[in-house]
């Protein structure tokens, strides 16, 4: 198992009122899968990632990744763990305005100090696969919704993680793109051995995952691994 | 920490921000620029006057007197002169110089000199050769505003006294004296072989006798002074070498300097507070990057260094061209302050200066970015999932924060003291800036609390709406009144206390008052004068008979005792110095009896002392009280007097005023001179009247109060400049960080009006909202920021100047309502980047 979840609760306080947003959370994924997290809105489901994730910490409960125990971290640490192993896709994309799509590529390899000519090669590459080879040197405002959620693949996979975590990636995007956008995240994660967790309420993309854990009211209501294509 | 990757980070954000943070560059600018000019100056000054230092005495002992130089003085210097000393005299005195050609005459200082004055620098004049040729003739040199005053022009004869000289020159400069002044005293130099003959010397005029002595080896000097110096002090010499006229004048200028650097680190501070809110807007928009960095493996502080070292960078940027400006400055500082200044600025590039002036902006840039700055240690990753998500830790629990606070402080306290005259003056500075930083700091929290508790739910929705932003989450209440306030604040207290001291050098105008002076009217000469000055129509106000003494003993004790036999002795220039006594039955309207009773009975005993009346503060001087008793030296007469009484005095009102009254039946024998007050309304007539006078007696000294007044208003136009110019970088700051401030709290109002459009509102309701709140913001910074500029202002004017505070309220109004209108059209602008474009393009801009 690359993530265990063990007995999750998160609660926040909300106008003085303790408000449980989850709760008797208990997971495993396993390695190189892809596990869909599915849910109405306010179910949780990106608070569960963010956990998952390690953004935030969880007000009870623990959570192990790639066989560290999340809570042991400090802050810091949380982020060299995310630089060296983890990759993100938002629904609002996230690419920083001010960089190249090149530059944002390059961010997660410099962070974990590389960088220089080869990197930039491998990153030109990446957006190549994405089908933006033309395009290395353009701002994000440059781009189109499709072609910023290429960008935001491409960096995913730049730190080649272990792990991905994707929200909502398509849930920005209208039907075609987002689907264009899906086969290559689908694609990248068998291509490169990646663990793939996806938070949607995108049945058709659920349906791709070999395994859709649903989400009500800040529990797990059902766990289910649906027939592959 | 990653570095390289910050550095990278930084670069690469630079890039896109250049423009959107000019306005951080632009306040740190400013503020160097103020303070890198003003230091380098006082570098200038201190140097100039080093080098100038023997020039400003112009040779290397200078001895002074109020009577002629005593034979045994001249005995001491004749020795002097036999070991190879050279000696000049000056004999400075007041007198008309009567301008046959126009008819004009005007009161001017007499200097005549003898000897090779001065040893040292040049008189220069104009044409050059003329102060070589002064002794070549009966010439005169003359200040052109003297002769700008007599309508003459050089080649022109005027009178001096009894004698006619011609006008060979005009003054350029006099090494060691000031221009400034030349407007109410305007000098006139003739060689001092015709001054006998001007039969101006004589019994009552203020005459000043000074000797100058150039020595081979200025070590003379010392051993001169030092073996008799007890003999100079009896003989009531006094003395200035040349260390001591450099010392005394360097601390003058120095002081002087001081007072506008204090308004430079003004500018500065405001440019720190710009920079805050600068950086704040910056960082706000700057989140959901730090956010995406975050969750892609950026630990807190590779975050936080990032965006430290694109601050860092601008700072220095910043800083640098403020050097340059500065440097700019320093050039041109010469010219404002020329009439100021007794030496020859020559600005020299002081690298030092100039890299404390970089090193200082960039620590003030660096700490009040970090205010800010410190929030993004604190970014959730989480916000790249939703907007909404609280910070890491509460703000006021951030250990880090306080440190930079307390930084903060502790800079502005040591810029204070450094950059101001002395320390204390320093640490009320720096209190007063604190206070006002609390007092708005507690008003803003006032109005928020107001706003909710007494919401107007009735009111139209705009209104509401803009109200309501008072208070709701992320308001930028506390944040804009601060630094608007802070701003206005600043402006107030120099718009007060430059109000007030330009208020103090105008003669108050209050009604029709004297404003012709006649003295140095011989005794024999009053009645003719009285009767000329009454056939001119001329209404004379007051002629008071002035007898002047020394002290030859006091409580019994001879004066060159007091200092050594009395346990608490007077003060060593009260009992020395020169009176000027009168005598009257009455008092005048300007005093009032403190103790003591006033003359209105005859002496009880006739051959007891004369009874005399004191003022007030030179009774404290010289420790005496009714019932004392002080012998005066009255031209070689000793009178024995006691006080009767100690009067306070109101020194401002225009009227002859006296340290002494004596009762009548004393003095009238004794040789004296007289005083005239007169007032004639008519210009035309006061021309006439001032000739005929000198005409007849032209030892008579004659101030007409209207030129006075005239010269005085160029002074204050001078000294205003000086202020205006030094002031104008606060204000242009000023501005800076007013629209700073807005533009801190229009970001976040931006997302927030597109969404009212969104749903509906229309153009003018979104505006509305937006003015409703910033007139709010700006109302309260304005009311609040001027009341504590009037305070500080009042209290500098009041305890540090000690004169009379003077409020400019039409200044303040203007003030204040300038920062309103400025906060209003900011919030104005910021609409209509939101009404111009389609409310989603502003929504995707701001969340993605």
């Amino acid at each position: 198992m690359i993530i265990v979840a063990k007995n999750l609760e998160q609660t926040y306080t909300s106008g003085g009122q303790p408000l449980t947003v989850l709760a008797d959370i208990d997971l495993g994924i396993p390695a190189e899968s892809f596990v869909a997290i599915v849910g109405p809105s306010g179910s949780g489901k990106t608070t569960l990632l963010g956990l998952l994730a390690g953004l935030d910490r969880p007000s009870r409960g623990t959570v192990e990744l790639d066989g560290v125990d999340l809570a042991t971290l400090t802050e810091d640490e949380r982020a060299t763990l995310r630089a060296e192993r983890i990759g993100f896709v938002f629904q609002t994309f996230q690419l920083i305005p001010t960089l190249t799509a090149l530059e944002n590529v390059l961010v997660p390899v410099e962070l974990q100090g590389g960088g220089g000519t080869e990197a930039a090669a491998r990153a030109a590459e990446l957006l190549a696969r994405v089908g933006l080879g033309e395009r290395v040197h353009h701002y994000p405002a440059q781009l189109s919704g499709g072609e910023q959620q290429r960008v935001a693949l491409a960096r995913a996979f730049a730190n080649e993680p272990r792990i991905l975590f994707a929200d909502e990636p398509t849930g920005n995007l209208d039907a075609d793109t987002g689907g264009g956008v899906i086969d290559l995240l689908v694609n990248l994660n068998q291509e490169r051995q990646t663990t793939l967790v996806l938070v949607t309420h995108d049945q058709a993309l659920a349906d791709r995952a070999h395994r859709v854990i649903r989400l009500r009211g800040g529990r797990i209501v059902d766990d289910v691994e649906p027939a592959r294509s | 920490m990653n570095w390289r990757f910050s550095i990278r980070m930084a670069r690469r954000e630079g890039r896109a921000s250049r423009g959107r943070l000019g306005l951080y560059v632009g306040a740190i600018t400013i503020g160097v620029g103020a303070l890198v000019a003003i230091n380098a100056y006082r570098g200038d000054l201190q140097r100039a006057v080093r080098a100038e230092s023997r020039t400003l005495l112009g040779a290397d002992l200078e001895l002074r007197s109020r009577t002629p130089f005593l034979d045994s003085l001249e005995a001491l210097v004749d020795s002097l002169v036999a070991e190879g000393a050279e000696r000049a005299r000056v004999t400075t005195l007041g007198s008309m110089v009567f301008a046959e050609a126009t008819g004009q005459t005007r009161l001017a200082q007499l200097r005549a000199v003898e000897g090779n004055y001065p040893f040292y620098g040049e008189i220069e004049t104009e044409p050059a050769d003329a102060w070589s040729q002064l002794t070549a003739g009966r010439n005169v040199i003359v200040d052109p505003a003297l002769l700008l005053y007599l309508d003459a022009a050089i080649g022109d004869s005027v009178a001096i006294g009894d004698l006619r000289f011609a006008i060979t020159g005009t003054v350029r400069s006099v090494p060691g004296e000031v221009s400034f002044f030349t407007a109410i005293g305007p000098r006139a130099f003739v060689d001092a072989r015709h001054l006998p003959g001007t039969g101006l010397v004589q019994f009552g005029s203020l005459v000043r006798y000074a000797m100058y002595l150039q020595v081979a080896d200025s070590r003379e000097v010392e051993r001169f002074l030092n073996t008799h110096n007890e003999q100079l002090q009896g003989w009531r010499i006094g003395y200035d070498t040349v260390a001591e006229r450099e010392e005394e004048l360097t601390e003058i200028l120095d002081t002087q300097a001081r007072f506008l650097g204090l308004i430079g680190l003004i500018a500065l501070l405001l440019g720190g507070i710009g920079v805050a809110s600068a950086i704040h807007v910056y960082v706000s928009s700057k989140l959901p990057t730090v956010a995406t960095l975050r969750c892609l493996g950026a630990t807190p502080s590779t975050a936080f260094t990032t965006y430290l070292l694109e601050a860092a960078a601008l700072g220095l940027a910043g800083a640098v061209l403020g050097a340059g400006l500065g440097v700019g400055i320093q050039l041109a500082l010469p010219y404002v302050l020329a009439d100021f200044l007794p030496v020859q600025i020559v600005p020299r590039f002081s690298p030092a200066v100039v890299a404390g002036g970089i090193a200082l902006g960039v620590a003030v840039a660096l700490l009040f970015a970090l205010l800010p700055l410190l929030a993004i240690r604190r970014v959730s990753p989480l916000r790249a999932l939703r907007h909404d998500v609280e910070d890491l830790g509460a703000w006021y629990r951030d250990r880090a924060r306080w440190g930079v606070v307390a930084s903060l402080i502790a800079l502005a306290v040591a810029l204070s003291i450094w950059q101001a005259p002395h320390w204390a003056a320093g640490l009320a500075f720096g209190g007063g800036v604190a206070t006002s930083i609390a007092v708005l700091w507690l008003f803003a929290l006032l109005l928020r609390r107001l706003a909710r508790r007494y919401f107007p739910r009735r009111a139209p929705y705009p209104f509401r709406q803009g109200i309501a932003n008072l208070f709701r989450p992320h308001n930028q209440t506390i944040a804009v009144t601060l630094a608007a306030g802070f701003g206005i604040f600043l402006l107030a207290t120099v718009g007060v206390v430059q109000r007030s001291l330009l208020t103090q050098l105008t003669l108050a105008d209050d009604g029709p008052r004297p404003n012709l002076v006649l003295f140095d009217v011989q005794q024999d000469q009053s009645d003719t004068v009285v009767a000329i000055l009454e056939a001119s129509g001329s209404e004379i106000r007051e002629v008071t008979p002035i007898i002047p003494a020394r002290i030859a003993a006091l409580r019994g004790i001879p004066v060159a005792d007091v200092q050594r036999e009395d346990p608490d002795p007077p003060d060593r220039w009260a009992i020395r110095r020169e009176y000027r006594h009168t005598y009257r039955d009455t008092m005048t309207a300007t005093e009032e009896l403190v103790r003591g009773t006033w003359w209105t009975e005859p002496r009880p005993a006739a051959d007891g002392p004369a009874r005399v009346s004191i003022e007030e503060d030179l009774a404290a001087e010289l420790r005496v009280d009714v019932g004392d008793r002080i012998t005066w030296d009255i031209q070689g007469v000793q009178i024995e007097t006691e006080i009767a009484s100690v009067r306070r005095v109101d020194w401002a009102r225009f009227e002859t005023n006296f340290f002494f009254v004596f009762e009548p039946g004393v003095l009238e024998s004794a040789p004296q001179t007289v005083v005239a007050l007169v007032r004639q309304p008519d210009e035309t007539l006061r021309n006439t009247v001032q000739r005929d006078v000198v005409r007849r007696f032209p030892n008579v000294s004659i101030v007409d109060l209207a030129s006075v007044q005239e010269a005085l208003d160029g002074i204050v136009s001078n000294v205003t400049l000086a202020i205006r110019f030094m002031a104008l970088f606060s204000i242009v700051t000023g501005i800076i960080v007013l629209i700073g401030a807005v533009a801190t709290s229009r970001f976040q109002r931006l997302r927030e009006s597109a969404l009212l459009r969104t749903l509906g509102a229309r153009s003018h309701q979104v505006r509305l909202v937006l003015v409703t709140e910033y007139a709010a913001l700006g109302g309260l910074a304005a009311i609040t920021g001027t009341l504590l500029g009037v305070a500080a202002g009042w209290s500098l004017v009041r305890f540090f100047f000690e004169i009379e505070a003077s409020i400019p309220v039409g200044q303040l109004i203007a003030i204040a309502g300038g920062a309103l209108a400025i906060t209003m059209a900011v919030g104005a602008t910021s609409s209509r980047d939101v009404l111009r474009q389609a409310p989603l393009s502003v929504l995707r801009r701001l969340t993605g």
